[in-house]
């Protein structure tokens, strides 16, 4: 087993510290300040009456989009410092031994917090499935970890509120960790290509000593890429939001997406499925579906099919599962998200 | 010579690392030879579980992310060293 220590930069580490901690300040200087410049901005500066359209579309475009700015780069880096200390390889370890049902809770609970981009969906199933963790127990993470993402989670926070953000981590985990579940108990392990259990496992094959410093540059790091990739969708995202606010006759459609139409859950898990996007573009429409009365388990089963699902993942996993196979793991999420969409629609 | 491996199956994090890669060996002068690995029975042997990867010489330096510029160069240099 290698061990290095990632080469540290010409930083001191009380510098880093200090930085850290002035930033932690800015932050929440900033993050209190938006609403009553946004406000200032439309209402007095332009002019603009509070309860006209055009002013309270403005005021909500100009608080809400440093507003999920800061958030996300907030939440960003929290869940990166958490990730410094759940590489794959510990998840792998930290998954090994368990049985299905407990297995499947844990998994799906570490798929949250794991990083995961499409193309390490491959590496990271096969070297939990050929360290022994049973394929179902693998399943739940592989669903868990791309739908409940911290993007989606902050920008449906920031949008909707802390009930809305709740309820889409519960139902995301317990659909992951059912569908897992489930996909073990069919036995399918003869549907996964045969290379994969010809692969000889090994020990953990680099271990990394992190420090504090590391960590530190690393979660920045990572708050520099995502918010780099997602900024305008967030921006494209709050205008739509912002102008059907404002502009568009309410309940427009609540007779296609309400609560009466039974059909509305399993067409919009239908037309997501297909639709591919990451979690912050999506949420324009997702605004639009809510503000204008579609009910919420339809649009959240909406956005779980198009975040939870994705071409680019499936093509992907077709390299290491037969086509049975990656058609029961669509049709058990389908199905389980459903179900989820049914259940909220009910319950709220 | 060393030879430089990336693995990765073809996403724009590998293709990224690939030009880091480039650039770095450019900067240092070094005769490297860079081969990109993207078939999966071909990364597994280096046990990584998450893309893209980067060998030095057949040595696992790096899974999962984009190492900065300055780390690869400092790989690059120890397996210079070690190879002489």
């Amino acid at each position: 087993m290698t061990t290095l220590t990632s080469p540290s930069l010409p930083h001191s580490e009380k510098r880093l510290y200090i930085t850290l901690t002035v930033a932690v300040f800015a932050w929440l200087a900033a993050y209190n300040i938006i609403q009553p410049i946004a406000n200032w901005i439309s209402f007095t500066a332009l002019g603009l009456a509070p309860d006209s359209r055009l002013g309270s579309s403005l005021a909500f475009f100009l608080y809400d989009v440093p507003k999920i700015l800061l958030l996300l780069s907030g939440m960003v880096f929290g869940i990166s410092i958490i990730r410094t200390f759940f590489s794959p390889e510990r998840t792998r370890a930290l998954l090994g031994g368990k049985r299905e049902g407990v297995g499947n809770i844990f998994a799906a609970m570490l798929g949250i917090v794991t990083p995961f981009c499409s193309c390490s969906a491959v590496p990271l199933f096969i070297g939990f499935v050929e360290s022994g963790i049973p394929l179902g127990v693998t399943f739940s993470f592989l669903i868990a970890a791309p739908t409940i993402n911290e993007v989606a989670v902050v920008m449906l926070f920031g949008l909707f509120g802390w009930k809305v953000a709740g309820l889409y981590i519960t139902s995301g985990l317990v659909i992951a960790i059912v569908a897992g579940f489930i996909i073990g108990r069919l036995k399918m392990e003869r549907y996964v290509e045969d290379f994969v259990w010809q692969i000889k496992g090994g020990a953990q094959a680099l271990g990394e000593k992190l420090t504090w410093s590391d960590r530190i540059e690393r979660a920045w790091d990572s708050v520099k890429e995502i918010v780099g990739k997602v900024w305008l969708y967030v921006v494209v995202g709050i205008a739509v939001g912002a102008g059907i606010h404002g502009y568009v006759p309410a309940d427009a459609l609540a007779g296609i997406m309400g609560k009466s139409a039974w059909w509305s859950v399993p067409a919009a898990v239908l037309i997501g499925i297909p639709l591919y996007s990451n979690a912050a573009g999506v949420i324009p429409i997702v605004s639009a579906l809510i503000e204008k009365g579609a009910s919420l388990g339809t649009v959240l089963a909406f956005m779980m099919a198009v975040v939870g699902l994705s071409l680019p993942e499936t093509i992907i996993l077709r390299r290491v599962l037969k086509p049975q196979l990656i058609a029961v793991f669509i049709g058990v999420i389908a199905v389980a998200i459903i179900i989820t969409g049914y259940l909220f629609n009910w319950i709220m | 010579m060393l030879t430089i491996k990336i693995l990765g199956s073809g996403c724009a994090n590998c293709k990224r690392l690939e030009q880091i890669a480039h650039k770095v060996v450019e900067d240092m002068s070094l005769e490297a030879e860079i081969i990109k690995v993207t078939e999966y029975p071909d990364i597994m042997k280096y046990n990584i579980m998450s893309t893209p990867g980067l060998v030095v010489n057949e040595k696992l330096v790096s899974t999962g992310r984009i190492p900065t510029p300055a780390e690869i160069t400092t790989w690059l240099a120890d397996a210079a060293m070690q190879a002489s």
